[in-house]
């Protein structure tokens, strides 16, 4: 996917003077997490499987190679192909390359953001295939021309209106009422029911790989990762090394946190696990299945300090709590992971240059830290990206000298004690009768939204307060 | 061993308390850095307000100027360490003294950062759980408050609860809760100025719920989420008063609330 993040503010304004969608977002953002937080009490001791899960991805991640020679193995075993690809480019040409040689012309997607990170589905269709997204959100931005909002929700922006209309004009089927949402979602299930059965490849992400049995795991709701990788005669599962866990076990608990930090349900309705092509007594299964493992920076991140971000589960628990993206959206963000994780993630899979305003689309509140499923320090990281944009010199020099400036003056009380004596005098002096300003040099930044607040009057506290004890000095 | 000196004695029944007054109660509401020594002394301790600091170095190190921000963190250990316990009237920096500063170095500092970070206690918090006030000899306020909890503060220091029950105790009031009351009002340092129209938009979700839970006050514990919502309700022309939760504890409030005239 193309990366346009460097418009972030551009497009964050735009967003914010769109009423209705701004309400909409409102309401998921107060409802999601109150669905998350049900779950999560519901569950018992949350915090106590959430510590366990972080022990598990720290223990995989420091035996990385063991534990992938282990799914290897025991996947190839089972009779899958096991590809390893470094960037966007060779996952891309070897999808391509599996489907010609099955001379394949209709490929059916269900919901990956690894192949919308490497923008495969532009590539497929350049080559002349047919892709359709069958989960319901991925189909209903794919008809409409758009990108995802949310990595788990992809069509939360668009009403049930939009959505409508959309079918109307792109599914030739007459008059019809289309009134209600599951009139709406049955016209989708009968126009994608034929287009599995008509695929011939499926292609699917995962959520979690299983070292010890070489399998991957895939939840969903809506049934149609199944449908995927089950009725087209090739499978191809495309993820990334750090879905991987140790044991079918590990890969269970993981589905725990992960379903109830996402939707606030116990479960999905499906949860499966795939193991190769189909055997010689299966009724039914793909012929031949191939996993891509893309790397495309991770191993990177892995050697960093910000490998943390490597634990991210993809529920969205953080979007849903960042007061910023549900103000903004996730289209704003640029590319294909939006919120607090797309923020550390975005400048770190392609350039921070470019996405440099992500991580300062931050408050430092925290809220996205208190839900995440697998304890990632999301302010933490954030505010190290702000320190490399720093370091990097991308930074705006007058913030960059602005708060240098204010930091040296920190430094020396008497002078900094001086001048804002001063300046306070003057600034609560003008400032008296209306008690603030609408307008004032050098803080534009604040006085475009807001009036300034001018000082109580009387100068600082530590001035008043150093003459107060002349005072009583001198009195006593 | 020596019986304990009777000048030491009294020493250790009034605590020495050092106030942080913070950048923003200096500059722009001496009024609080006031009421919180009132309140201190109120509640028995000996407070000293050293005359060296300045400011905790928030604003460098939130937006990733670390090395300017280590000889501040640096300068606000040296002032403060002589003392029993720091109060700060604010969350955020509190939660600056107390979180961040360990991050911050290694050795022999984080030791002292850890020791600082120990005896550092945000005002409601310190008020409740080491030094209590006495119980008032005043009217209850009139005025219907709802309380903005910085963020800082809830998430970093466990404040909630705490000038909650210290405006039941002291004002006779009962918050009337904000619907959304863990959700941010947009300040965020310097994001307010880098992001105005975000942060706006925060603060406009945060004045609508303000105004539905049918408060004419908004209390609050730290200055910057009430100097950019008063900033933010003047702008809008939004009717209510803001104040920070220690001058409604030190008493009926008389001077004009935050951001407002003498007109």
């Amino acid at each position: 996917m193309k990366l346009a993040s460097d418009n972030f503010l551009q497009e964050a304004s735009a967003a914010l003077n769109a009423p209705e969608k701004v309400a909409r977002r409102n309401l998921l953002g107060q409802f999601l997490p109150l669905a998350r937080d049900s779950a999560a009490s519901k569950y018992g001791d949350f915090d106590a499987l959430r510590a366990h899960m972080k022990r598990v991805r720290r223990h995989t991640s420091e035996h990385l190679s063991h534990y992938l020679q282990q799914f290897e193995e025991a996947a190839v075993q089972h009779g899958n192909q096991v590809h390893f690809v470094a960037d966007a480019e060779q996952l891309n040409s070897k999808v391509l390359s599996i489907c010609q040689a099955h001379s394949a012309r209709r490929v059916a997607k269900g919901k990956s953001m690894v192949t919308e990170e490497t923008g495969l589905n532009e590539l497929l269709l350049k080559a002349g295939l047919e892709v359709l997204e069958t989960d319901l959100g991925e189909y209903i931005i794919q008809q409409a021309g758009e990108t995802p909002s949310h990595i788990v929700g992809p069509a939360f922006h668009k009403s049930l209106a939009e959505i409508r209309q959309l079918f109307l004009d792109k599914h030739k089927l007459g008059e019809r009422g289309l009134e209600t949402a599951s009139e709406v979602v049955e016209e989708a299930r009968g126009i994608l029911r034929e287009q599995f059965l008509a695929a011939d490849v499926g292609i699917i992400g995962a959520n979690a790989l299983v070292a010890e049995h070489g399998t991957s795991m895939l939840v969903t709701n809506e049934g149609n990762g199944d449908l995927c990788a089950n009725l087209p005669p090739v499978l191809i599962v495309c993820t990334t090394f750090e879905r991987l866990l140790p044991r079918a076990e590990d890969a269970m608990a993981l589905q725990r946190l992960l379903v109830r930090s996402a939707t606030g349900q116990p479960q999905t309705c499906y949860t499966s696990f795939y193991s190769g092509p189909r055997r010689e007594d299966d009724p039914d299964g793909p012929l031949e299945t191939h996993i891509i493992l893309l790397d495309n920076k991770r191993s990177d991140i892995l050697a960093s300090d910000y490998r943390e971000i490597l634990d991210c589960i993809r529920c969205g628990a953080c979007l849903n709590h960042c007061p910023i993206y549900i103000g903004v959206g996730g289209h704003p963000y640029g590319w294909v992971y939006p919120g607090p994780m797309g923020s550390v993630l975005t400048p770190l899979l392609t350039s921070l240059e470019q996405a440099h305003a992500l991580p300062n689309a931050c408050t430092s509140c925290g809220r996205c830290a208190e839900v995440c499923p697998a304890n990632i320090p999301l302010p933490d990281l954030l505010r190290d990206l702000r320190q490399d944009e720093s370091v990097q010199r991308i930074k705006p020099a007058r913030w960059r000298h602005g708060l240098r400036l204010h930091a040296w003056l920190l430094r020396h009380p008497a002078l900094y004690q001086r001048f804002t004596g001063w300046a306070m005098r003057l600034l609560g002096w003008l400032g008296k009768r209306r008690g603030a300003f609408r307008r004032m040099p050098f803080a534009s930044g604040w006085t475009g939204q807001r009036d300034f607040p001018a000082p109580e009057g009387g100068g600082t506290f530590m001035g008043q307060y150093a003459a107060r004890r002349r005072r009583g000095v001198r009195r006593g | 061993m020596d019986k304990p000196h009777p000048k030491r004695k009294r020493s250790r029944q009034r605590r020495d308390v050092a106030l942080m007054v913070t950048c923003l109660a200096d500059l722009m509401r001496p009024s609080v850095g006031f009421a919180a020594i009132r309140l201190l002394e109120r509640a028995g301790c000996r407070v000293s307000v050293p005359e060296q600091q300045t400011c905790c170095g928030q604003p460098a190190y939130n937006s990733g100027e670390i090395d300017a921000a280590v000889p501040v963190a640096r300068a606000v250990i040296e002032t403060f360490e002589p003392f029993d316990y720091v109060v700060v009237p604010s969350g955020s920096c509190a939660g600056m003294l107390s979180h961040h500063y360990p991050a911050l170095f290694e050795g022999e500092w984080r030791d002292r950062a850890l020791a600082l970070a120990a005896k550092t206690w945000e005002l409601t918090r310190f008020l409740t759980e080491v030094a209590r006030l006495p119980a008032p000899k005043r009217p209850p306020l009139e005025s219907a408050i709802t309380y903005h909890d910085g963020c800082a503060g809830l998430r970093e220091l466990g404040v909630q609860q705490q000038p909650r029950q210290l405006l039941q105790e002291q004002c006779g009031a009962q918050v009337q809760e904000l619907s959304q009351n863990k959700v941010c009002c947009g300040f965020g340092g310097t994001f307010c100025a880098r992001m105005p129209e975000i942060s706006g938009k925060m603060a406009d979700d945060k004045l609508d719920d303000a105004v539905a839970s049918g408060a004419t006050i908004v209390a609050g514990g730290d200055l910057g989420c009430l100097l950019h919502l008063a900033g933010r309700a003047r702008r809008r022309g939004v009717d209510l008063e803001f104040r920070h939760v220690a001058e409604l504890l030190v008493g009926e409030p008389r001077g004009p609330g935050i951001g407002d005239g003498r007109e």
